[in-house]
């Protein structure tokens, strides 16, 4: 089994912000390049995932297992929003037949 | 040898999402999605989150793939039409990510976190602590998510269901 402790020490904080803010940014690029919505709603959780990540090493290193629970409620939460954005995609790609983002503009004007 | 698995996993967690972005087929990009939530899963254990880990696998990797796979299925998209992607697009995608990722570098580096580590107890982020934490402290927001749960479910039944003029 790994000492855990000795991660914190390997390991320098900065680099999870550093990873997981990258993370962050690949899902901002993604959701402004594709035009497909289901992996716009799979760049929302990888951003999730990546604030999952930093707010698990803040907790982890702060030696506070209160970011730890934080952590648990946005994925009951992500888990939410995902089923329900799903079930959107379905009905709108009923109506117009194509998951393409820029031709779900009946509500824009 | 413990930097050594955290540069594997980073690498391996930022890769698999640049592929994500930009996998041409669908399913192709839910796969690397898959890999990216498994290596993230991976830097919890590292980070003596083990509960976060397994919930991380069951919920992200189990559940969540599995609803795109069958949206994916159910809508049958070979069908419809190409979605053709503009380059003026990615550039512009590119330059804005870019840009934010900057401004985060700059904030980090202007105030670098130099942090000691506190001493964990043995038990940290063990189900039997996270437990305890969850069905004392925040019970309320527990199962205030199960009714948020409920109504998720419900509302995406109604949404899919045919409606019968």
């Amino acid at each position: 089994m790994i000492n855990y402790q000795s991660t914190l020490q390997a390991v320098p904080l900065n680099w999870y912000i550093l990873v997981s803010l990258t993370l962050f940014c690949i899902g901002t690029v993604g959701i402004i390049y594709r035009r497909n919505s289901i992996v716009i709603i799979m760049c929302i959780e990888l951003m999730i995932n990546s604030v999952n990540l930093l707010l698990a090493a803040f907790s982890a290193y702060n030696g506070n297992a209160d970011g730890q629970i934080f952590v648990f409620f946005i994925m009951v939460v992500a888990a939410a929003e995902v089923t329900v954005g799903l079930a959107l995609i379905v009905v709108m790609y009923r109506n117009i037949n194509s998951t393409d983002i820029s031709l779900f503009n009946n509500l824009k004007w | 040898m413990i930097r050594d698995i955290f540069i594997f996993l980073s690498v391996l967690a930022l890769f698999s999402a640049v592929m994500t972005v930009f996998a041409r087929n669908l399913v192709h990009s839910i796969l690397y999605l898959i890999l990216c939530f498994f290596a993230i899963a991976g830097h919890y254990l590292l980070l003596n989150a083990e509960f976060l880990a397994i919930v991380n696998i069951i919920v992200y990797g189990g559940a969540i793939m599995v609803l795109f796979l069958f949206a994916v299925m159910l809508l049958n998209l070979n069908k419809t039409k190409q979605i053709t992607l503009s380059r003026i697009n990615l550039f512009a995608a590119v330059i804005s990510g870019g840009t934010l990722l900057l401004v985060f570098v700059a904030a980090i580096k202007k105030n670098s976190f130099t942090v000691t580590p506190a001493a964990l107890s043995s038990d940290f982020g063990s189900v039997k602590m996270l437990g305890k934490i969850l069905f004392n402290e925040y019970i309320l927001p527990f199962e205030i998510s199960s009714i948020l749960f409920l109504s998720a479910m419900i509302g995406s039944i109604i949404l899919v269901k045919k409606e019968h003029r």
